[in-house]
């Protein structure tokens, strides 16, 4: 199974789970697989038209999916997905 | 970079730095090249403390200090810079005193100020290569844009919790390649409200300083010319599960700066860029009220409610006798809200409480919820002096 790394400001969303194990075939199947499991997590990933917010980046392995086949890349059994949200400090 | 020929050291100098100047691949060539590059650390915060103290160690020539805020008993959990004889004062001119103690023969600039769309290009036009130790979106943002306008390397670390990132932005190789910069990685901000703020994140004590050295590290590796700097690459740690990853960033054809189509050639209105109007960060629009004015319905025995959706640790710390129910847990317990008389919702800075009451009243048909201003930091300035601020 792929395994879906949930950055800090997320985990509040998937009970405090850092990383989440899934079944998709692809990109998109997997983080949809996600937002099943944990609806709450399904607006900061995706704006109204269902398409990935420009805050956030999506990882397979080490590359960013723009650069792979954006929502449809393949995800393989040993996949690590990796969500990438902006922060812009701990301190305020 | 600036030109380091002709650059000379005093006996003290050549004694102080000989731990640098006997690596071979670094050696006297690499610490001239310190001594005249000018760098501009923006924040002497919890990033801004390490690499401060570990740059101006290190003998880098010229280093610009930015801040405008006050040390606080709030920072001295992570900033290292300051003591606590030196709350109440100025960071920017504290950093100055505690550095020019650390090491005399470098040349600190002070900027006691904001940096703003109006300033910001004329501050950072003098300096070789800029490090963003700041805390918030819309000067992360005209730090960056900054940067790619006046061709600056721009060294990048942020931290939440437990976790942290680095990079190497604006960095143009040996061979004349420019990297991607902030935009490429995150073309536009979260709108405020969004994702968790920093007042409900909080972050570790020692993590600034695992990053801000990080930081420290590539500024010298820049201007040495040394290595590889994390340019292209985005470097994470969690210091937690202590798990790192380094991924990659490549440069995005749609980068308003410097993509195909270049569409922005100056600063703009940051604020405005991340959505927060007037001040008002949480963006949302709600009825307000005072803390004044929550002090005189307390005393006149008003009948009324105080909600509090702060978490059960922040009770702890600080709290004015609200019925606590956290942000997340709201929707499980709307039948315990009062309806037919006036409800003060309150929480640490005002944008919880602003997000309760928008999803109160967009849900749930809420009429009568009041947000209280400034939430309980304001009411401990101002009406009971005696509560924790956190």
């Amino acid at each position: 199974m792929a395994k879906i790394i949930i950055p800090t400001p997320l985990r509040k969303f998937t009970e405090n789970q850092s990383n989440v194990e899934l079944n998709g075939e692809t990109i998109q199947g997997s983080i949809q697989e996600l937002a099943g499991k944990f609806p709450a997590i399904e607006k900061h990933l995706f704006d109204d038209d269902g398409k990935i917010r420009s805050f956030v980046r999506i990882y397979l392995g080490d590359e960013d999916i723009k650069q792979l086949d954006n929502e449809n890349t393949k995800v393989e059994n040993d996949s690590v997905i990796s969500i990438i949200p902006a922060i812009a400090g701990g301190i305020l | 970079m600036s030109d380091s020929n002709g650059v000379s050291f005093s006996k003290e100098e050549l004694e102080r730095y000989s731990r640098h100047l006997i690596i071979p691949d670094f050696n006297i060539e690499g610490q001239r090249k310190l001594k005249s590059a000018k760098v501009l650390v923006v924040g002497t915060g919890g990033l801004g403390s390490p690499l401060l103290l570990y740059l101006t160690a290190a003998g880098v020539g010229t280093i610009g200090i930015v801040d405008f805020d006050v040390v606080d008993e709030t920072n001295l959990q992570r900033q290292v810079l300051f003591t606590v004889d030196d709350v109440g004062k100025p960071k920017s001119e504290v950093a100055k005193r505690r550095l020019s103690a650390l090491n005399p023969n470098v040349n600190l600039i002070v900027h006691n100020t904001q940096l703003t769309s109006e300033n910001a290009l004329d501050i950072i036009k003098d300096y070789d290569v800029v490090a963003d130790g700041t805390d918030n979106f819309p000067t992360r943002y005209l730090v960056n844009d900054a940067c790619v306008l006046l061709d600056k390397v721009n060294v990048y670390a942020s931290i939440f919790r437990f976790e942290g990132q680095a990079s190497v932005f604006n960095y143009k190789d040996k061979e004349g390649k420019l990297g991607p910069n902030y935009r490429d990685l995150f073309p536009t901000p979260p709108p405020p409200g969004l994702v968790p703020s920093c007042a409900e994140g909080g972050v570790i004590g020692v993590l600034p300083g695992i990053l801000g050295s990080l930081q420290a590290n590539e500024v010298i590796k820049v201007i040495a010319g040394v290595g590889e700097p994390l340019s292209g690459r985005l470097f994470l740690f969690d210091a937690l599960t202590f798990e790192t990853r380094t991924l990659k960033v490549h440069r995005d054809p749609e980068n308003p700066l410097n993509g195909k189509n270049p569409s922005q050639t100056g600063l703009i209105d940051y604020d405005q860029f991340c959505g927060i109007e007037n001040g008002n960060k949480s963006g949302i629009k709600t009825k307000e009220i005072s803390v004044g004015e929550l002090q005189e319905l307390r005393q006149n025995d008003a009948d009324f409610q105080l909600i509090d959706v702060r978490e059960p640790y922040e009770y702890e710390i600080a709290k004015i006798d609200g019925k606590l129910i956290p942000l997340g847990e709201i929707e499980g317990h709307v039948n315990e809200i009062a309806s037919d008389k006036q409800v003060v919702v309150h929480c640490r800075s005002g944008v919880r409480s602003a997000k309760a009451i928008k999803l109160l009243e967009k849900k749930y048909g809420f009429t009568n919820l009041y947000n209280l201003k400034g939430g309980i930091l304001a009411y401990a300035d101002e009406v009971d002096t005696s509560l924790a601020k956190y």
